[in-house]
């Protein structure tokens, strides 16, 4: 038996290692550069306390970054789950071919975020703009994306047109766990389809609601692939999401120091957002 | 019977109209990548006259397409194949001695790991591995491996926990070691949840962008998605050859789903619903 234990030990051994060096160890060194003033690429660096955090606070382009990324998450999350909500609905009603849509609507998922989001980017361009045109509405004709105002609802769309294909899946399968005698039984009770909804449908995938919100938040507030092929940040800064920021101070703008305080924050920040989101969400369930 | 068999048509043509919003965006990836300029002014919407496939080997050439496409294969099969033996293995170990505070101990350490943003670790990740000289192929599996840990660990370790133990004891029993116990009995139990682990990691590691971003500077070591963003410059406003070359990175993962749709979108649920 004892054999059998230290076999266990050998198992975790390697993984263990690697975990520690490529996770824990840079996420600690992080921490300490943050306290530094380093730049990322010179030899001498000094040890500056809390500065960078102070600073942080007093920055408008962090503050920017941040205003952005929570709008774009909010957004983002409560639109993907409204859409892929009603769509798991029609595609879990008694159609033809639910197979074969349900295969289309999920395809966005498979695709390169990165990719999708240039091809959008033509669209918004080259596409969309020649519909405004034709339509004469003068929002749409020019490119959205070129806009300090409207760039952002931009980046959400693409966002959300690839979010949805997940989030439908995960709520089709938790459809699809209802029996169907609980629907025959509020028939036969009159109920109407939206009463039905709210008592009985929307109760029993309480739990697809809870991992659907708190995986479409998490997603939503690490935005880069899309920030990248979509605006870069602009117009100006106004589409710079957090990750785009320490990317692009981090390593193009001399600030490693500086955006590792940043990160330490960010971490932080989502940390708390997803415990409390989890635990809400989760009470809610229970209450149910 | 006959009554729950009638299609809703309605709702059947609601879903059918929605997909439009879906197909539009790859549609128009498909016939902007066949056709040439002067067909674009034409229209941008029609389907391509004439096709003009040259667009595909002016962006093979261009963008060293084999070179990128082997590179995206090599690290996604690696690092599935690395992930299913070393994740499964850990996890093992954990979901058996979960009594034991070590283990204990050990999955909790590697759980919380999923609320690690991968933005925070970054810019210290690319410090460490150019000093490890794995800013290369090699050290991209290896992250890759590494940072599905969090998640895979807690899939297995569920999984492995519902099947019952007495198969590994009287295996023990029989005289075979852990090792054997494990690779002989215990993986090949896995198969359903090892084939979720699988398809989770295919898709994120073929499509990932952010990591070989920060490690590859090689360019003979880019992978597609990476190849998209450093030759964006030279594309510039050739959509045709752009598009050509996105159609190029996208269609291998479109094919795997064609042909094992159901599996993914089956992993998939698995993966989250755990």
């Amino acid at each position: 038996m004892n054999k059998r234990l230290t076999t266990f030990y050998w198992m975790t051994v390697p993984a263990v290692l690697l975990f520690f060096v490529f996770l824990t160890l840079p996420a600690l060194q992080g921490f300490y550069y943050s306290l530094t003033n380093w730049n990322g690429f010179g030899h001498q660096y000094h040890f500056v306390g809390f500065k960078n955090y102070i600073n942080l606070f007093q920055d408008d382009n962090v503050g920017n970054a941040y205003w952005f990324t929570f709008k774009f998450a909010i957004v983002v999350t409560i639109a993907t789950n409204i859409l892929s909500l009603l769509i798991a609905l029609g595609l879990n009603a008694k159609i033809r071919f639910r197979n074969f849509f349900r295969g289309i609507y999920f395809l966005p998922n498979i695709l390169s975020v990165l990719i999708v989001g240039y091809i959008f980017n033509y669209l918004f361009s080259n596409v969309f703009t020649i519909w405004g045109q034709n339509l004469g509405i003068t929002s749409l004709s020019t490119n959205i994306l070129g806009s300090e105002q409207l760039a952002w609802v931009g980046v959400v769309i693409v966002a959300v047109w690839q979010g949805i294909a997940f989030n439908t899946i995960l709520y089709l399968a938790g459809l699809q766990t209802i029996p169907t005698s609980l629907y025959e039984a509020s028939n036969l009770d009159g109920a109407g389809k939206w009463r039905e909804f709210w008592s009985i449908t929307f109760p029993l995938i309480a739990p697809f609601f809870t991992i659907n919100m708190v995986l479409a938040m998490k997603n939503s507030l690490m935005v880069f692939d899309q920030i990248v092929a979509l605006t870069n940040g602009g117009p100006g800064r106004a589409t710079q999401s957090i990750s785009h920021l320490i990317y692009t101070g981090g390593f193009r703008g001399g600030e490693f120091a500086y955006q590792s305080a940043n990160s330490v924050i960010y971490f932080i920040v989502i940390a708390i957002i997803s415990i409390l989101q989890l635990r809400f969400l989760q009470r809610r369930e229970m209450d149910n | 019977m006959k009554t729950s068999r009638r299609t809703n048509w309605p709702v059947l043509l609601l879903v059918a109209l929605g997909t439009i919003f879906i197909l539009f965006p790859l549609y128009m990836t498909v016939t902007i990548a066949l056709k040439n300029p002067e067909q674009m002014a034409h229209s941008a919407f029609a389907f391509p006259t004439e096709l003009h496939w040259e667009n595909f080997s002016r962006a093979v050439e261009m963008t060293n397409f084999f070179s990128a496409f082997q590179n995206s294969v090599m690290v996604t099969t690696s690092t599935v194949i690395l992930t299913l033996l070393t994740n499964s293995m850990v996890a093992y170990a954990i979901a058996r001695n979960m009594q034991r505070r070590f283990f204990k101990g050990l999955y909790f350490y590697f759980v919380s790991a999923m609320f690690i943003p991968f933005p925070i670790i970054m810019l210290p990740i690319v410090k460490l591995a150019s000093g490890l000289h794995m800013t290369n192929l090699l050290g991209l599996i290896m992250l890759h491996t590494v940072y599905g840990l969090a998640f895979n660990v807690f899939v297995y370790v569920g999984y492995i926990r519902s099947i019952p133990v007495a198969l590994e004891e009287a295996a023990t029993v029989d005289g075979a070691t852990t090792w054997g116990t494990f690779w002989r009995i215990i993986f090949p139990l896995m198969a359903p949840i090892s084939a979720t682990v699988g398809i989770l990691t295919c898709l994120s590691t073929y499509n990932d962008f952010l990591l070989p971003l920060i490690i590859i500077s090689d360019a003979e070591q880019y992978t597609l998605p990476l190849v998209q963003y450093v030759f964006q410059g030279q594309f510039n406003t050739d959509f045709n050859l752009a598009f050509a070359s996105y159609l190029m990175a996208l269609l291998p993962m479109i094919i795997v789903y064609l042909i094992a749709q159901k599996w993914i979108i089956n992993g998939v649920t698995q993966g989250s619903v755990k």
